[in-house]
């Protein structure tokens, strides 16, 4: 079976400073605000890219115009 | 524009001579038939709206979302898109064989290229996705009737079902290329299952005052009783739009789906599907999806918070009411009055005038839109 977790080391000083921000807050763990931190830097790092052909679009297009969404 | 949920926009639909030959196949292979709800959950994978579902989810992904509320590649989902059927259906299929799926009038729908069969917990299902197993809740109500084995795999449409909204379908590509087309960068989303009223349109108006344009996008498809039928949604805020707002800046188009009436879970679900049609935000409000009381009125706002990837962003709106001293629809923020002051805005209570015959008040609802409303003879589903 897979694990769940696995383990990550961060130096001992940012542990610190991490627990330090923490602290009376609702993130519950250092664990937990360094995923959250990992998972938002990660989606921001994906750029968009154009998913069609030109052919495709202007299909597209055609259909749009005979709905009136576009003239 | 902003990517697809998961990176790529799946397209699984049979064309040209793929279909000809899934056409061809489909007669030779064992038949499974769909309810209208499941046809739509397959038509969403098919076209994109369930980005990056490329089927219905294998027994990994499913606990996963039941625990994680994540796939297991820890991608953001939270609502299960499974395919149920009893025991003695499911001895009869084959992981690495393929199944016809057709509807209930067995038109052929799509091939299920099946991978897993596997079993699962009814009550455990009901109180991750809906916060309860009471059975009053419609969601649990449908996973309670669910039947013992769920089915796995990717499917391959072989044709859209045809209904009496095509003309307000559009798939996720199709919307890409509309917001293309108009010049929007940013896009709101506003989700809905009701006609509207001033609050409503005070909502989209504010959200479209920070964006390019606004995707009102009404939920079609199977809602419990006393909703509006979906084609009075449609016809009301045609003439809504036509009316009220500028042309370069609103479209509207359908999602066909089922509501889960899942709360916090659907709220995340639905900001995921506008993702996937093109939109960079999603108007959040009170008791987003919500059924009853069973969540508390702002959790499908809080929900958020543990979905820092989730990439499209939640624009939060208070509860709101017409103020009769400012003149205009207010919330908790902007304005002093006492309630003595406020008009709420029932849904109830805008019924119950429609129903009687009585256009109601312009501060709840525009006349133009009551008055559509009133051009049905049973608006409501029974």
């Amino acid at each position: 079976m897979d694990k769940e977790f696995t383990t990550v080391s961060i130096p001992t000083s940012l542990h610190k400073k991490v627990e330090e921000a923490i602290h009376g807050t609702e993130i519950g763990s250092v664990s937990a605000y360094i995923v959250k931190v990992v998972r938002e830097s990660l989606s921001k790092e994906q750029e968009a890219k154009e998913v069609f052909s030109r052919e495709d679009e202007e299909k597209v297009k055609e259909r749009l115009k005979a709905l009136g969404y576009i003239d | 524009m902003i990517q697809p949920h998961g990176g790529k926009l799946i397209e699984r639909v049979l064309t040209g001579a793929k279909k000809d030959e899934a056409l061809d196949k489909a007669k030779r292979l064992p038949r499974l038939k769909l309810d209208p709800e499941s046809v739509s959950d397959v038509e969403n994978m098919a076209t994109g709206v369930y980005s990056p579902l490329e089927g219905f989810l294998g027994e990994k992904d499913f606990r996963n979302v039941l625990n994680q509320m994540r796939l297991a590649d820890d991608l953001p989902w939270t609502v299960p898109i499974v395919l149920d059927v009893d025991k003695a259906t499911a001895d009869g299929f084959k992981p690495g064989g393929e199944i016809l799926l057709v509807n209930e009038e067995d038109r052929p729908v799509a091939i299920l290229n099946l991978e897993e069969k596997y079993t699962y917990d009814k009550a455990e299902f009901a109180q991750k996705v809906f916060g309860t197993t009471d059975r009053a809740h419609p969601g649990v109500a449908k996973v309670m009737d669910m039947k013992d084995v769920l089915l796995s795999g990717k499917i391959d449409l072989i044709e859209l079902v045809p209904t009496p909204f095509d003309r307000w379908k559009l798939s996720p590509r199709e919307t890409r290329v509309l917001f293309k087309e108009k010049g929007w960068k940013t896009v709101v989303a506003f989700q809905t299952r009701n006609t509207p009223h001033i609050g409503h349109e005070y909502v989209q108006k504010t959200a479209l005052t920070f964006t390019d344009g606004i995707f009102v996008n009404p939920v079609i498809g199977k809602k419990k009783k006393g909703d509006f039928k979906d084609e009075v949604i449609l016809a009301s805020y045609e003439e809504l739009i036509r009316n009220y707002y500028l042309k370069e800046r609103a479209v509207m188009a359908i999602l066909q789906m089922e509501m889960r009436y899942a709360g916090p879970r659907e709220a995340i679900h639905h900001a995921i599907l506008r993702k996937n049609f093109g939109c960079t935000h999603i108007i959040i409000g009170r008791d987003h999806a919500g059924v009853g009381t069973y969540y508390h009125p702002y959790a499908a706002q809080e929900i958020f918070d543990k979905f820092p990837d989730l990439g499209i962003i939640p624009l939060f709106f208070r509860a709101f009411s017409f103020c009769k001293k400012c003149g205009s629809v207010v919330n908790e923020k902007t304005c002093p009055h006492p309630s003595s002051e406020h008009i709420q805005f029932s849904g109830t209570k805008i019924r119950d005038l429609l129903v009687q015959g009585i256009i109601p008040p312009a501060e709840l609802i525009r006349p133009e839109v009551a008055k559509i409303i009133m051009q049905f003879k049973e608006p409501f589903n029974e």
